[in-house]
């Protein structure tokens, strides 16, 4: 595979072809934010989070699902995308019922993380206070569909990793939601394997283990990266790469 | 079948229809069929058995024959008058005046010379109501599979990507990507198999072009695609076409099982080596299955919800095959340059925007229906010659184009050229070609509202910036509409159109905003008229 040098904000940089931008980036310690991306899934380009700038075009392209090639001139901080990323944070933030100060992952919530990252300060647009299903019938997990972002890693993980396909979403634009089977309480589920993979990769307090308390809750994702290089490479690394 | 049976059939057919003394034709579009064109097919068989015509006149039921807002419509070939608002009544009383008596009915009389026909250049729409879309001889007496006969036997495939290059065909499904370019990257992508995909999944409100075409000359469209398998190796097509449209559905059933039958589709078409089968798949009413990726996904069985591009479908389409996909009307084009040249067909329209362009106009127009006019024609020349302007004691206020991913055109710009550029220009899109009237009594701020509460309705949910950006917008129009938004709420407005339209994922998200962002254009006005004062706290002087 050739290996290309491109240029981000500037630094000469240098990657695969079948890296994206955002995997170049991170190598060089250049932060992007994402959301619906995470090591080890597939990537859908749904957050727009990632977006960043390409020289010679007004487009603006996904870091997570774009390639680079030879002498591209990738911008990812500008003004504009600040001003984007947060509105996007924003706009998430008003969707949902994202109450911190009685969330179970309060401190160590993605959505939180990001709010603060790209400066939200406050809410501009209406809350739309969504009064979506609560699903705890499953004996260990709880799924409540108000905090969901739809970012979608629950639904590849468990396709993808655990091979289950028990999520998948239903209806569409501002009504979609996360489904267990044919839209069915997901303690009932044939096809739940009650892993937890989907609990552990939900960024946010919306995919949760019953028991735990305010701010109680911290969910592991190094687990993907090992299992994926074991299943792909068919290695076995001792310890998975570190969170950052 | 071969060539010279081709022939054969045609002139057979066109001596069997020559035996008639006249020919009845009846519109059984959708439009007219909804306004009961049947009872009067019906009372026309009726009448003309009582009258023991049966082997003078035949009573033929057609596709759309464009004046929709006056239907049902009736044409007597013979002598070439077209009836409006035809009912069984009329139409015993035209079999019996001008078919028996020889006199024309004159209530239901179309002039012969009303702007609306004589300012039509009918390209696409040419059988469109002149022949039997039910039985494949009518198409074939009119020359249908002939340019298909004429690729299969006389051009090589390249010759005939490059004869639609020189054409300058531009995609008609809005979007205008050159046609020619978008086959040389089919043909020249690598793949074990190949695809080539109708796109008839039409959803702009306001939008009936394609589902006229179909309904009205299904064989012209089947015969583009197998045009179109040939020139880039597709061996295999599929019509993506809406469960809304039943009757374009029936037709083009019978339209593929005549023509496997007769040999011009499935394999060895015309007894050549070429194979090329067509199917059907039907869409379930979601107006972002007519974005590419997304309608791929649909027809390999998948929840409909676009994916970025690159890669494009000409590279990984179909199970991950380079795949071919045009509109309805792209398809419909193409017989004709094959027939008539590239030269003839770039001699229409513009250098830019060449040959010409299917418009469904409605509204507030005197003439609702389906027109096709050059490319390049002046915006006045559709609206106030064609369209016959808009109602009694009302003037024309804007035109709006490409349904809820484009924008309105305002009278200040009615002499704009109607073509790709122009109408990007003024912040609108050519679109699949609705066309909507708005006159003195429309609102801008309620037509960007109604658009973008489709939007909101249609966004499928993938990124967040159409989910939860359309929805955000929707609520700030329904709050300037309650006289609650003051400045800043329209600044927001405005800032999160720009931001929706710039980070969203796939085309519907990309213009979802356009609706507003061109009402704010041109009738900015209308909008600060609703807005309310903002409250302004300064200190008193005293205390109260």
């Amino acid at each position: 595979m050739a290996v290309i040098t491109f240029s981000i904000n500037g630094e000469p940089v240098s990657g695969r072809q079948d890296e994206s931008i955002l995997e170049i980036a991170r190598q060089h310690n250049i932060r992007i934010p994402t959301l619906c991306h995470l090591d080890g899934l597939s990537d859908v380009g749904a957050c727009r989070l990632c977006l960043v700038e390409v020289e010679g075009t007004a487009k603006l392209f996904p870091a997570c699902s774009t390639f680079p090639s030879e002498n591209m001139v990738v911008r990812t901080d500008t003004d504009r995308l600040r001003r984007y990323r947060r509105t996007i944070v924003e706009l998430l933030a008003s969707e949902g019922n994202h109450q911190c100060a009685v969330c179970v992952v309060n401190n160590h919530c993605e959505l939180q993380n990001l709010a603060y990252q790209v400066g939200l300060e406050h809410v501009r647009v209406q809350y739309l206070f969504p009064r979506k299903d609560l699903d705890a019938s499953h004996r260990d997990y709880i799924i409540d569909r108000n905090r969901c972002v739809l970012c979608t890693r629950c639904v590849r993980v468990c396709h993808e990793v655990e091979g289950a396909h028990v999520w998948d979403i239903a209806n569409r634009g501002i009504n979609c939601e996360i489904i267990a089977d044919m839209h069915q309480p997901w303690g009932t589920s044939d096809s739940c394997t009650s892993c937890g993979k989907c609990v552990l990769v939900c960024p946010v307090g919306a995919l949760i283990e019953k028991g735990a308390t305010v701010a109680e809750m911290e969910k592991h994702r190094a687990f993907l990266p090992y299992i994926m290089t074991a299943r792909t490479k068919h290695e076995w690394i001792a310890r998975a790469i570190e969170e950052d | 079948m071969t060539l010279e049976e081709l022939d054969e059939r045609g002139a057979e057919e066109r001596a069997r229809q020559e035996g008639f003394k006249t020919r009845v034709l009846t519109c059984t579009a959708a439009g007219c069929t909804s306004c009961g064109a049947q009872k009067v097919v019906e009372q026309f068989r009726k009448s003309v058995e009582d009258r023991g015509l049966t082997k003078e006149v035949e009573v033929v039921e057609t596709g759309c024959m464009g004046l929709c807002g006056e239907g049902p419509l009736v044409q007597i070939l013979s002598d070439e008058t077209r009836y409006s608002r035809v009912d069984p009544e009329a139409a015993k009383r035209i079999v019996d005046e001008h078919l028996v008596g020889g006199s024309m009915v004159r209530e239901h009389r179309i002039d012969p010379d009303m702007p609306f026909y004589a300012r039509q250049v009918r390209v696409v729409l040419q059988n469109c109501g002149r022949i039997d879309a039910e039985k494949i001889e009518g198409a074939i007496a009119v020359g249908g599979y002939t340019a298909l006969a004429k690729v299969l036997t006389e051009m090589k495939p390249e010759e005939v990507v490059e004869e639609v290059r020189k054409s300058g065909l531009r995609g008609r499904g809005g979007a205008g990507y050159p046609t020619g370019l978008k086959w040389a990257i089919v043909r020249k992508a690598q793949g074990e198999q190949k695809f080539a995909v109708c796109n008839a999944d039409e959803g702009d409100p306001g939008a009936f072009m394609d589902r006229s075409v179909l309904e009205g000359d299904p064989h012209r469209v089947l015969e583009g695609m197998a045009i179109a398998g040939y020139a880039t190796g597709a061996s295999q097509g599929y019509i993506y076409i809406r469960a809304e449209y039943p009757l374009a559905i029936d037709r083009l059933r019978t339209a593929i099982k005549q023509a496997e039958r007769l040999g011009l589709l499935g394999n060895r078409i015309l007894e050549s080596s070429f194979s090329f089968r067509v199917d059907l798949r039907i869409g379930a009413g979601a107006f972002v299955c007519g974005e590419e990726t997304a309608l791929m996904r649909s027809i390999l069985g998948r929840r409909g919800r676009p994916r970025p591009r690159p890669p494009y479908p000409s590279e990984k389409g179909l199970w991950g095959m380079p795949t071919l996909i045009n509109n309805v009307e792209t398809y419909a084009n193409i017989a004709p340059i094959i027939l008539r040249g590239s030269a003839w067909f770039a001699s229409m329209g513009t250098p830019k925007s060449t040959g010409t362009k299917v418009f469904a106009l409605a509204g507030k127009i005197r003439n609702t229906g389906l027109i096709e006019v050059p490319m390049g024609v002046p915006l006045r020349q559709i609206i106030d010659e064609i369209g016959g302007g808009t109602t009694e004691g009302t003037t024309f206020k804007a035109a709006q184009t490409g349904g809820p991913s484009g924008g309105c055109i305002p009278a200040g710009h009615l002499d704009l050229p109607v073509d790709y550029e122009s109408l990007q220009s003024v912040g609108s899109i050519m679109g699949s070609g609705g066309m909507i009237v708005m006159d003195s009594t429309s609102n801008m701020v309620d037509v960007a509202k109604f658009f973008m509460e489709f939007s909101v309705d249609e966004s499928c949910g993938k990124c967040v910036p159409c989910r939860v950006g359309t929805k955000q917008i929707a609520l700030l129009l329904e709050k300037l509409r309650a006289k609650k938004a003051t400045i800043d709420d329209l600044a927001l407005l405005e800032e999160l159109c720009v931001m929706v339209k710039e980070t969203s994922l796939c085309g519907l998200g990309q213009s979802a905003p356009n609706p507003v962002l061109s009402t704010l254009r041109f009738f900015r006005q209308e909008y600060t008229d609703l807005l309310k004062p903002k409250l302004v706290f300064e200190p008193s002087d005293g205390v109260a």
